[in-house]
């Protein structure tokens, strides 16, 4: 075992791919010699040269849809949008070309391809440089969207959407990028399409993927200490959506908070909720509830600790869940819950 | 030190702002300093394949007009482009055509009943691109443009030579799409040639209020490309021109702009209404420069073709308008679960119950 950060983690994903298959092409803005910004593809072109890893013009439409006819051709390509709001320039080769070819073409063409986009906050960036843009994505049929919250993921689900022979918008939490965790390199995790339940609990299920899953894991343990035992189910994988292990966990628990960086209006939190209820309704002993980001604009990055849902703010959430329970009845640990009810 | 801010190649030639052209309106030869017309066989096949490009053209008009086909964007009037560009492909190039160049994939050897599945609205694109080499018709315009960069540069990547033509209209060339394929294609050197068919209207506006530049073949100095400007309605200059082309940008000279200057005849679709922007005499002034009428007119004066060859040609392409007639009424019933099949390549849970519901709809 050795301790990898996230980002390691997905830059020995990417320099295994690269080695196991030659039609693997990494390419995108300062991913050549610098090794990106964030030095996810830190050494890959020097061990694997240029016609392999390299720096392309400045556009990502045309990185994209470069992409895509390297994918007509039996290439797989990785590129990488430089940040989450740099990644809007190509999303109608994203929408228009990347997630329909293979309909358009009657299953005829295929696009393995991966488009790398580091998102979210919470590192202080200015404007333009902390959008949640999932939701664009996952509400696109024809494309995959997963986003890893640990190293051993990281590489994992990297190496599987290389793999896949669908388009794989690949969501990198940059505020994990250097969560460091004991790993042992090449590893599997589990299937890409698959959520996974962190942490067991029998009261609450609280939901969450990517930059959220560490924070949501340490609202889970402030919870215990109040005599809350919460279960926290890791999505991993936004399209498809695991209904199965998001269903068997809330049936266990009867209740669920979704927790996302993401706008709360339109957001991934209201189709959790919807399927939820729609698949849960009779297990339930509470509305299923949403901890979102206020639905404005990125803040500057002095008032994001604002904007971002915070242990207190899934804490508050857990809270509203019109505990009638027995832990909460019998709890000393957290007075005057009953009485917060229905206020 | 190494430096960097000095950049490789020497600034290609400004396009003429006449058109390269080698026949001339009323079918006699004209000389070009830089190309030379293709030979008669050439010049049959360019003729034999507009004379059937129309046909087919006209027939897919009739049958948009007759409720059978969902819309039909007419390349009438553009025969030359649609056919001098296809006809200078190599087999192992790939061509990328949108949704006016029905008619080059025709000439590309595509089925028709499988070009017309777009337009009946059965299914997207109805033809293997793989068999042909020819992308799906593209509907966002200039959006297919970068795809055949990438393609030819995964192609070089394996050792080969093959290289792609893009059609594209005058319209198109204003997308923010249409100037990063062709600053990726010149960085890259891919070999891709960009053949924009100036048809002087993109659905209602005016060329001109689309570009100031004095052709549209200028742009490509901007990219340290080749650019060139040929008589869009001359065959035998398009093909000489983007076989050029092709060529160079296949032994690795770079890629090409080509703006072909010719005239959408009809309107922009059958839902169209071009007789609220545009005048009768302008489409009178290019009926007097058809693409056809003066190939055929050459190849008569100069004794390669006469009535009874013409004939043959064109019962040929009635022949072609009948089977496409029959074949649209002989076409099969549509399989609504298909909605589902081609989404991934492996069918999601989401999906599989959503397929089930349909059918469960279908049968109540």
């Amino acid at each position: 075992m050795a301790e990898f950060s996230m980002g390691q983690a997905l830059n020995r994903a990417l320099r295994d791919a690269l080695a196991a298959d030659p039609s693997v092409v990494v390419y995108g803005e300062d991913v050549g010699p610098l090794g990106g910004v964030f030095r996810v593809t830190d050494g890959l072109t020097a061990e694997f040269g240029e016609d392999r890893v390299f720096d392309s013009p400045l556009a990502e439409s045309g990185i994209v849809g470069t992409a895509v006819g390297m994918a007509m051709y039996g290439r797989r390509p990785v590129v990488e949008m430089q940040f989450d709001a740099f990644g809007y320039p190509a999303f109608e080769q994203v929408v228009s070309h990347v997630a329909k070819m293979r309909n358009r073409t009657r299953g005829r063409v295929g696009l393995p391809l991966v488009i790398r986009i580091p998102y979210g906050g919470g590192i202080g960036a200015v404007e333009h440089h902390g959008d949640s843009s999932e939701m664009y994505y996952a509400h696109t049929p024809g494309l995959h969207v997963v986003t890893p919250a640990t190293p051993a993921d990281a590489y994992s689900l990297l190496r599987e959407a290389i793999e896949d022979p669908d388009p794989v918008v690949f969501l990198e939490p940059k505020r994990r990028y250097w969560t460091k965790a004991e790993v042992d390199l090449p590893v599997r995790t589990e299937p890409m399409d698959r959520a996974v339940v962190r942490r067991t609990g029998t009261d609450v299920t609280l939901i969450a993927y990517g930059p959220m899953v560490d924070t949501v894991l340490e609202a889970a343990e402030a919870a215990r200490e109040e005599g809350c035992a919460a279960e926290v189910v890791d999505l991993r994988s936004l399209s498809p959506f695991d209904d199965q292990t998001v269903t068997a966990s809330v049936r266990r628990t009867g209740r669920a908070v979704v927790v996302h960086e993401a706008a709360t209006f339109g957001g991934y939190g209201a189709e959790v909720a919807a399927r939820v209820t729609e698949q849960c309704f009779h297990y339930l002993e509470a509305p299923v509830l949403r901890v979102g980001g206020f639905d404005i604009p990125y803040p500057p990055p002095e008032l994001e600790e604002y904007h971002l849902p915070s242990v207190d703010r899934i804490l508050g959430a857990i809270d509203r869940l019109q505990w009638e329970s027995e832990w909460t009845a019998e709890s000393p640990a957290v007075p005057g819950r009953r009485s917060e009810v229905g206020v | 030190m190494k430096r960097t801010d000095v950049r490789p190649g020497s600034a290609p030639p400004l396009p003429p702002v006449e058109p390269i052209r080698l026949v001339d309106p009323d079918g006699r030869r004209v000389s070009d300093p830089a190309y030379t017309a293709p030979d008669h066989g050439t010049l049959l096949a360019l003729l034999r394949a507009m004379i059937i490009g129309r046909r087919f053209d006209r027939q897919a008009s009739a049958l948009t007009r007759q409720g059978r086909l969902a819309v039909y964007p007419s390349s009438y009037g553009q025969e030359a482009c649609q056919v001098g560009g296809v006809l200078a492909l190599a087999d192992n190039d790939w061509l990328f055509p949108t949704y006016r160049d029905s008619v080059s994939l025709v000439t590309r050897g595509v089925d028709p009943i499988e070009v017309l599945t777009l337009l009946r609205g059965d299914w997207h694109s109805g033809y293997d691109p793989e068999r042909h080499r020819c992308a799906p018709q593209c509907t966002p315009l200039a959006t297919n443009a970068s795809h055949a960069v990438g393609l030819t540069y995964a192609a070089r990547r394996k050792g080969e030579d093959t290289a792609a033509l893009v059609l594209m209209g005058d319209g198109a060339t204003s997308e923010g799409d249409a100037h990063e394929a062709y600053n990726f294609a010149a960085v890259w050197n891919t070999p891709v040639v960009f053949l924009i068919q100036n048809n002087h209207w993109a659905i209602s506006v005016p060329v001109h209020k689309q570009s100031v530049a004095p052709t549209l073949a200028h742009k490509a100095i901007g990219y340290g490309m080749r650019g060139h400007h040929v008589d869009g309605n001359d065959a035998a200059a398009v093909h000489a021109v983007v076989s050029h082309a092709l060529a160079e940008a296949r032994a690795g000279s770079g890629p090409a702009i080509i703006e072909a200057r010719t005239y959408r005849m009809g309107p922009h679709t059958n839902s169209d209404a071009p007789q609220r922007y545009r005048d009768d005499s302008e489409v009178e002034y290019w009926k007097e420069r058809d693409p056809l009428a003066r190939l055929e007119r050459l190849l008569r004066d100069e004794g390669r073709i006469d009535d009874s060859e013409l004939e043959r040609i064109r019962a040929q392409a009635d022949r072609l308008a009948a089977t496409m007639r029959e074949r649209l009424s002989a076409a099969g019933r549509l399989a609504p679960e298909e909605l589902f099949s081609h989404v991934y390549a492996s069918t999601p849970a989401l999906l599989a119950r959503q397929r089930q519901e349909l059918l469960d709809e279908l049968e109540a």
